[in-house]
C-alpha cells in the first residue's frame, strides 16, 4: 500500500537530531502503551501486521505531526474497537471522567 | 474550595492511555503486571549490550563468525538471545571496502534481542526517508565520512527480517579480551551510522 509511512527517499525532513543518552522510554504513558502491544494482541487476536496496517491508515497530516507510541495508541484504539471490545464511545466517557480528578 | 495543589497536568495521550489500561484491566483482557514485566524487560534486560557480545565473540572465534554470517538466527541463539523482532536475523559485515547501514523506510522493524527497543530517530522521519537516498549525508551527521571508495550498502528492514552490523574491530585491540571487546561496541555502530 502507497501511503505516508513510506517515507524512503522523501526530501525536507531536516535533520535527524539524535538524543544524546536518550533513555528507553519518555514517558510513563509510553511504557504502558509499549506493554499493550503484546498483552492486547494475546488477548483479542490481532496480528503485527494489522496493527501495523491501522497505523499506516492514519490520515498523512496526523502521521506525520504525532510520535511514534502515539501511533500505537491510535492503533489500539482503532483494533480494539473494531472488535467491539472498547468502542470509541466507550474509551471517551473513561477519558472524560479521568480528565476531572475520577480514579 | 481544594487545599492542595493540583499536579502537574497530565497530557490528554497519556490520560487516554490510562483511561484504555483502566477498561482493559476491568474487562479482565490485561494484567497490569504483565505490562510492568515488559516494561522492566526493556528498560533493563534486553538492549544492545546483547549485540556487543555478539559482535565481541564473532572477533574474538572465527568460526563464530563464520556461523554468525551463514545462520545469524542460529548464531545469536547460542548466545540465548532470540524471540520477538528477532525471529529472522542477518548479520552484515563491515570490511576496508564495504560500509553497512540499516534502515526500517516504512515504519521500525529492529532487532529487538539484540539491540532492544530503537530510539527516537531511527523511527523518525527524517532518517527513514534520507538513509536511502543520502546516506553519506546521513553518516556525516552522525560524525562519520567514510572514503570515497567505500560502498555503502543500506539495508532496509522488514517485518520478517531484522539486521545486525557487524562493525570492524579497532585498531590497537589485539591484547583486549572478549569483556573487554563487548565494552567498546556501541548500539549505532551495529545500526551502521558510526563506526568503532
Amino acid at each position: 500500500m502507497n501511503g505516508i509511512h513510506d517515507l524512503g527517499g522523501m526530501h525536507g525532513f531536516g535533520p535527524i537530531n539524535p538524543e544524546p543518552n536518550e533513555p528507553v522510554f519518555h514517558a510513563e504513558w509510553e511504557k504502558r502503551a509499549f506493554g499493550f502491544f503484546v498483552t492486547t494482541a494475546a488477548a483479542t487476536g490481532f496480528s503485527v501486521d494489522e496493527f501495523r496496517h491501522a497505523i499506516e491508515n492514519l490520515p498523512p497530516a496526523e502521521y506525520l505531526e504525532t510520535s511514534y507510541y502515539e501511533h500505537w495508541l491510535h492503533s489500539f484504539e482503532t483494533l480494539l474497537a473494531r472488535r467491539g471490545v472498547v468502542t470509541k464511545a466507550e474509551l471517551d466517557a473513561r477519558v472524560a471522567q479521568l480528565s476531572q480528578g475520577g480514579k | 474550595m481544594a487545599t492542595t495543589k493540583p499536579a502537574p497536568a497530565e497530557s490528554e495521550t497519556a490520560i487516554r492511555v490510562r483511561a484504555l489500561e483502566s477498561i482493559l484491566v476491568e474487562k479482565g483482557l490485561i494484567d497490569p503486571k504483565a505490562i510492568d514485566a515488559l516494561v522492566d524487560t526493556f528498560e533493563h534486560k534486553v538492549g544492545p549490550r546483547n549485540g556487543a557480545k555478539v559482535v565481541a565473540k564473532a572477533w574474538v572465534d572465527p568460526a563464530y563468525k563464520q556461523r554468525l554470517l551463514t545462520d545469524a538466527t542460529a548464531a545469536i541463539k547460542e548466545l540465548g538471545y532470540s524471540g520477538m523482532q528477532g525471529e529472522d536475523m542477518l548479520v552484515v559485515e563491515n570490511t576496508d571496502t564495504v560500509h553497512n547501514v540499516i534502515v526500517c523506510t516504512l515504519c521500525s522493524c529492529y532487532p529487538w534481542p539484540t539491540l532492544g527497543l530503537p530510539p527516537v530517530w531511527y523511527k523518525s522521519a527524517p532518517y527513514r526517508a534520507r538513509a536511502v537516498n543520502d546516506p553519506r549525508g546521513v553518516l556525516k551527521e552522525f560524525g562519520t565520512i567514510l572514503p570515497d571508495d567505500v560502498e555503502v550498502r543500506v539495508w532496509d528492514t522488514t517485518a520478517e527480517l531484522r539486521y545486525l552490523v557487524l562493525p570492524q574491530r579497532p585498531a590497537g585491540t589485539e591484547k583486549l579480551d572478549e569483556d573487554a571487546l563487548a565494552a567498546l561496541v556501541t548500539r549505532d555502530s551495529m545500526i551502521g551510522v558510526t563506526v568503532l
